[in-house]
């Protein structure tokens, strides 16, 4: 554990972050290419760095209400996520329900359902069955936030309970004994103790809802259409625009990228305090 | 004791949003699988044709393949992604300049969107055009064609997957390994425990259930793959990646035969679910009977 100079984990991490990025620079590197020069011999560098991928997808006013739709729709996604799972893993984890382990089973084969087949009754459930009145879910960003939780709450309850489960009971019993209600418990014992695994749950599942293609491209049209399903457009029958393609990939990394960095603070922090001492 | 309502009371939303969100459209796809469907085909009513869709997966060799090539694409895959992001979260675990920046940077393939992951490594390594064949001709004089040869293009599925995967792996586990208590360490490092001793006794009985939700979670999600395979390979060459998710979508869409894809779809999940439930019970069990000592 000790003794090992740290400058050898330097030198690896250098060596794996240049595998890690490669097909990130790859990525980038096919934005700022113009389309006759993607099926030339390839070559590591350029020497001419060409822009206007960028300038036409920034000028693009959809996009832009594209990426503002994700934006809202996965945070909203994220935080109503790790509320939600917050809360079942305290319970599951500190409370003697009948069947607990069965329905904490039952959570996670929500994300086991192959996307293609169960496409068609959301579908349904989004335009036929939860409507009120004219009102329906189809096309509307609660409902992908709503949507999302299917494969993103078992995801999160799944990550977060042996974090929960990790922190030692006799925590909440002391916090107890001292008068503490349980909501104090939650706020005061747990919720410290558990930062750096909400933290985890949090941008993971932000990033899921970010990414996630398949049910926005079915299930929005305009008003909560999300940036990944915008991407696909340019994936056409006459061809694929790689170099826009590549552009708006490298923009939605960047706020996927900003929320890391500022989280991944958290994760550390939840280093000093989150560490479980007596 | 606290009330037990309390509890139920927290898992009410949860609940709710997984049964409505969850229940009924499993409920409506059971029901079509017991149907032939072609809603887009000549006639696209619902005839209701008993277990016929399940006899006939059984004779269908394309699917009985894809379920091979899944099964063998998640072992590597999982295998490979516990193990790797076990070893990168102890690297993170120890004091060195940079660690939060090398975070960070090792954290950046899990904010690529899927599709997006499947262009690029499919830019990167087609023959013709991509960087990586190039630059092993010329360096190795090694000829790599994912469009021609099964096994590469089946080992490039798997190494994508690792690629994409394995930092979500050392986040959960790292975030277990930071939730745990010092005291155990401690004491066996004060009763003379060596290492590889910690490791089995000490780490692993501790962050075992993480392990445990992290190897559920990517083996079911290795088991759904579709966008990241199709983007690569388009599932060849032949049927060499024609993951089952994949072909679940291909006889959903082009064929639209959907009662046909609602039963395979249905026995696809019981097969997850059942190795997941195996698994769940063979190492939840042994860790319910650990901590009545």
């Amino acid at each position: 554990m000790q003794g090992r100079n740290p400058l050898i984990y330097v030198a690896l991490w250098l060596l794996l972050s240049l595998l890690t990025l490669f097909p990130i620079y790859w990525l980038f590197i096919i934005s700022v290419k113009p389309a006759v020069d993607l099926f030339t011999t390839p070559s590591l560098f350029l020497d001419v760095i060409y822009w206007k991928n960028y300038v036409n997808v920034l000028g693009n006013e959809t996009l832009r209400g594209y990426m503002l739709n994700s934006m809202i729709i996965s945070s909203g996604n994220a935080v109503l996520v790790t509320v939600l799972a917050f809360m079942a893993c305290y319970a599951l984890s500190r409370f003697d329900l009948a069947g607990k382990e069965n329905i904490f089973f039952w959570t996670i084969t929500n994300r086991m359902a192959p996307a293609a087949v169960f496409l068609l009754p959301f579908f349904l459930l989004f335009t036929q069955i939860i409507t009120f009145g004219d009102w329906k879910l189809y096309d509307t960003k609660i409902g992908m936030i709503l949507l999302y939780c299917t494969f993103n709450l078992p995801f999160a309850i799944w990550t977060l309970r042996p974090t929960i489960d990790g922190i030692p009971k006799e925590l909440d019993e002391a916090a107890t004994v001292d008068g503490a209600s349980t909501w104090q418990v939650i706020y005061e014992v747990i919720f410290p103790l558990a930062r750096p695994g909400l933290a985890v749950t949090l941008i993971l599942t932000w990033v899921f809802a970010w990414n996630e293609f398949l049910l926005a491209a079915t299930l929005t049209s305009f008003n909560a259409r999300t940036i990944t399903t915008g991407l696909s457009e340019y994936v056409t029958t006459t061809g694929t625009e790689w170099g826009a393609m590549a552009a708006i990939a490298v923009i939605t990394l960047i706020p996927a990228l900003i929320i890391f960095a500022v989280v991944q603070r958290h994760i550390v922090a939840g280093l000093t305090f989150g560490a479980v001492k007596e | 004791m606290r009330s037990n309502t309390v509890g139920w009371l927290m898992l009410a939303p949860t609940i709710a949003i997984l049964g409505i969100f969850g229940i009924i459209p499993f409920i409506y796809v059971l029901y079509v699988a017991f149907h032939q469907w072609n809603p887009f085909g000549a006639s696209s009513e619902m005839i209701y044709n008993g277990a016929n869709n399940f006899r006939r997966l059984v004779f269908d060799a394309e699917f009985l393949t894809s379920v091979a090539f899944t099964m063998k694409f998640a072992f590597f895959a999982v295998l490979s992604e516990i193990a790797l992001g076990y070893l990168l979260a102890q690297l993170f675990m120890r004091e060195f300049p940079g660690r939060g920046f090398f975070r960070t940077i090792h954290t950046l393939p899990l904010i690529v969107a899927p599709i997006v992951v499947g262009s690029v490594w499919r830019l990167m390594t087609t023959p013709s055009i991509g960087i990586i064949p190039y630059l092993l001709r010329s360096w190795f004089g090694y000829d790599l064609n994912i469009g021609r040869d099964a096994t590469t293009a089946f080992a490039l599925t798997v190494i994508m997957d690792i690629w994409h995967w394995t930092p979500l792996v050392t986040l959960t586990l790292l975030a277990a390994l930071l939730a745990l208590p010092k005291e155990p360490f401690e004491q066996a490092q004060i009763d003379g425990a060596n290492r590889r001793q910690i490791f089995w006794h000490v780490t692993l009985p501790m962050i075992r259930p993480a392990i445990l939700a992290t190897v559920f979670i990517r083996l079911m999600d290795a088991l759904r793959t579709v966008d990241e395979v199709w983007m690569l390979t388009s599932g060849g060459p032949g049927a060499a990646t024609r993951y089952v998710g994949l072909h679940i979508w291909k006889i959903v869409f082009p064929k639209t035969d959907y009662g046909y894809g609602a039963a395979i779809s249905v026995i696809v999940l019981y097969l997850t679910l059942v190795m997941c439930w195996l698994l769940y019970v063979a190492l939840v069990a042994r860790r319910e009977r650990k901590r009545t000592f």
